[in-house]
């Protein structure tokens, strides 16, 4: 009986409502407009997802507010718009991750990882794609620098970092040096990497006479960039380690600096460590002041006091804007893009092993 | 302290060797506290130190030959011009996106989602520029040469239209990929914390999600979201490796789809490894420039979280 009546009287609840089928439709619809007006103008898939993108936003809202009316339209257009913004982001991610793999598996050979570029010439890289023989020449100079000058940026901001944070956490009084700290904290972490570099080149420039380049210069220019995002990290983990436990260390006898060492510290070292992880990923990247404080090399250099030095993001730079031949661009490209897929490797790998720091060593707080 | 009050010689004197060690501890907390603010204030000093060269120089001298204002302020102009196209992209997406995390995605997935935006932002610069300009700017020459002769009476699009694509307008759309992440991940953060129940309250009363969103979340969060693109906006003024790959740079134009335009940043990594003398000092000096304004757009917007701290929490 009341499958008749409600055939005659629909409920007021799903009255005025579309069915789920509708946005379906409307995005089949949008599809086949989208494909025959991109196809006017000479058809690509770009164009094609563009219209249909546009015609289905147009479409849906216009269909829902004829049937549903003006509110509800509008909170389906603000819908489309928010799926739309999320997937207008996540396209150049792919885009790029793609692109890296796609031209850098082919250069990534043993011969790149375990070579460096010295006495490769232009000629060289013109035979061998008159011979169309594996590129040569590699990217093992960069990969020791890359890790050498973040090796040593790491030496220098982490005990720094650290122990400011543990100022601001455990020994200020809220008094305005820390305050003045926590701000310019903040600030520093804005400073354009480029600046950082100049900062460290004008510095060393000053002690050492103008044009000191070495690998030394550049960590120190990396930690610029580096201590404040390690002092943010620590200051947040120190913040949540309950006070229980300072309390009940101080209530033991245990002196503020055993009780810091002994027991804050181990609580928040997940936390920390990730942090300290996330800032090396953060640097690792940074081609800028590498640029202005290293120089550039072309062999194997393990000395970072002296000489110049080539990292990974420089290497891809060079690569791309000064090609070994110029006359065959190639195997500078196939370089550059190895380059780029070893360098998002290792950040990645970094991102992750921060994550599974994190997690591992879960915070061993009483929350 | 208490050691003053027990007189037992065995305990004052276990205690003295531990005084020491929490003396030398707090001393080594309160001098990195310090150093950082030397850093950051000997960053200011050693620029200005070696920057003075410059300003002192005979304007002949200066590159353009017309003294250090007239060369800089092309440049200037050309660093604001990105980093607005970038933030006039990148911020209604960011805040989508952020939206998209906080409020729409299911539950279960949002965290997921939320890295992978934050994979943007690990992704090195220098990767960025390589891909904007192998893959990007290609692409958009097309676009470019469709604006140029459709829309070519607005001076921004004015032709004739790059043909590599290599042009400010791309750069500005690398830097709006840049920023997004951060703008994305500081209203995320905000928008989460929106009081529940100011959103059950406005649901209850028959709002639909947008109107929740429009009437509860956003009034909450403006603040934050101002801030959050002060800070992109510092990060877009001061990148270099996207825009000194991406952009073939010039003289200044108006139109943003011809080769021309450069901008601070990217005119000192160009121009640095070569540099020697006064140039050193005056690529130091358009250095300084940038310094100062990213420290004025940084202290803002650092400024405007720490006002409405109290009811935002964002920081």
């Amino acid at each position: 009986m009341s499958n008749a009546t409600m055939t005659r009287r629909p409920s007021q609840f799903t009255k005025n409502k579309l069915p789920k089928w509708s946005i379906w439709a409307v995005l089949a619809g949008a599809l086949i407009l989208g494909a025959a007006v991109s196809a006017l103008l000479g058809f690509s898939p770009i164009t094609m997802a563009i219209f249909a993108a546009v015609f289905f936003v147009v479409g849906g809202t216009g269909v829902s507010a004829a049937v549903e009316g003006g509110r509800k339209a509008r909170d389906r257009l603000a819908t489309y718009l928010v799926y739309g913004a999320f997937i207008v982001a996540v396209l150049p991610l792919i885009s790029v991750i793609w692109t890296v793999l796609e031209r850098g598996m082919p250069g990534l050979t043993y011969n790149f990882l375990f070579r460096s570029m010295n006495g490769l010439t232009g000629a060289i890289d013109n035979q061998t794609v008159i011979d169309g023989t594996p590129v040569l020449g590699g990217a093992y100079h960069a990969i020791l620098g890359t890790l050498q000058i973040t090796l040593w940026a790491t030496i220098i901001s982490v005990p720094v970092g650290l122990l400011a944070a543990i100022y601001l956490v455990e020994y200020s009084t809220g008094g305005p040096l820390s305050r003045a700290i926590t701000f310019f904290v903040d600030v520093m972490t804005g400073i354009p990497s480029i600046v950082a570099g100049l900062f460290a080149a004008a510095l060393f420039g000053l002690i050492f006479g103008p044009g000191t380049r070495t690998g030394f210069v550049a960590a120190a220019a990396l930690s610029v960039l580096m201590i404040p995002v390690v002092v943010r990290a620590t200051e947040e983990m120190l913040k949540i380690v309950p006070n229980e436990l300072r309390e009940a260390s101080f209530a033991l006898g245990v002196r503020k600096w055993r009780t810091i060492t002994k027991v804050v510290i181990p609580t928040a070292i997940s936390g920390i460590a990730s942090g300290v992880t996330l800032a090396i990923a953060r640097v690792i990247g940074e081609t800028a002041p590498i640029l202005v404080t290293a120089g550039f090399a072309r062999g194997i250099n393990l000395d970072v006091f002296s000489g110049w030095m080539s990292t990974l993001p420089t290497y891809i730079y060079y690569q791309i804007i000064t090609p070994t031949s110029p006359t065959s661009t190639d195997p500078s490209t196939q370089r550059a893009w190895a380059a780029a897929l070893i360098l998002i490797i290792l950040v990645m790998l970094l991102n992750l092993v921060a994550r599974l720091i994190a997690r591992m060593f879960a915070p061993k707080t009483s929350r | 302290m208490s050691t003053k009050t027990v007189s037992t010689n065995a305990l004052r004197n276990a205690g003295s060797s531990g005084q020491s060690g929490d003396k030398i501890f707090s001393t080594a907390s309160l001098l990195a506290g310090c150093l950082i603010l030397a850093v950051l204030f000997s960053v200011a000093i050693f620029l200005l130190g070696q920057a003075l060269p410059t300003f002192a120089a005979d304007p002949a001298d200066i590159s353009g030959g017309n003294g250090f204002f007239s060369y800089i302020w092309p440049i200037v102009i050309g660093t604001v011009i990105a980093a607005t196209i970038a933030l006039i992209l990148a911020t209604p997406v960011g805040i989508g996106v952020a939206l998209f995390i906080s409020h729409y995605a299911p539950r279960r997935l949002a965290q997921g989602f939320g890295y992978l935006i934050d994979l943007l932002a690990a992704i090195p610069s220098v990767v960025y520029g390589a891909w904007g300009y192998a893959v990007l700017a290609p692409q958009l020459a097309l676009a470019y040469n469709w604006l140029a002769t459709n829309l070519g009476w607005i001076p921004i699009f004015e032709g004739p239209a790059s043909n590599t694509g290599r042009t400010m307008l791309t750069a500005g759309i690398v830097l709006a990929v840049m920023v997004l992440p951060i703008i994305t991940s500081l209203s995320r953060e905000i928008f989460l914390q929106t009081p529940k129940l100011h959103e059950e309250a406005s649901l209850a009363l028959g709002a639909t999600r947008w109107e929740m969103i429009k009437m509860s979340v956003l009034p909450f969060a403006r603040p934050g979201i101002i801030s959050a693109a002060m800070l992109g906006l510092g990060r877009a003024l001061g990148e270099t490796m996207a825009v000194a790959l991406v952009l073939s740079g010039g003289a200044l134009t108006a139109s943003l789809i011809q080769t021309g335009n450069q901008t601070i940043a990217a005119e000192i990594a160009l121009n640095f490894p070569e540099a020697f003398g006064l140039r050193l000092s005056e690529l130091i000096a358009a250095g300084l420039v940038l310094f100062v304004i990213t420290l004025a757009v940084n202290v803002i917007a650092r400024w405007i979280i720490s006002r409405h701290k109290e009811f935002s929490g964002a920081n």
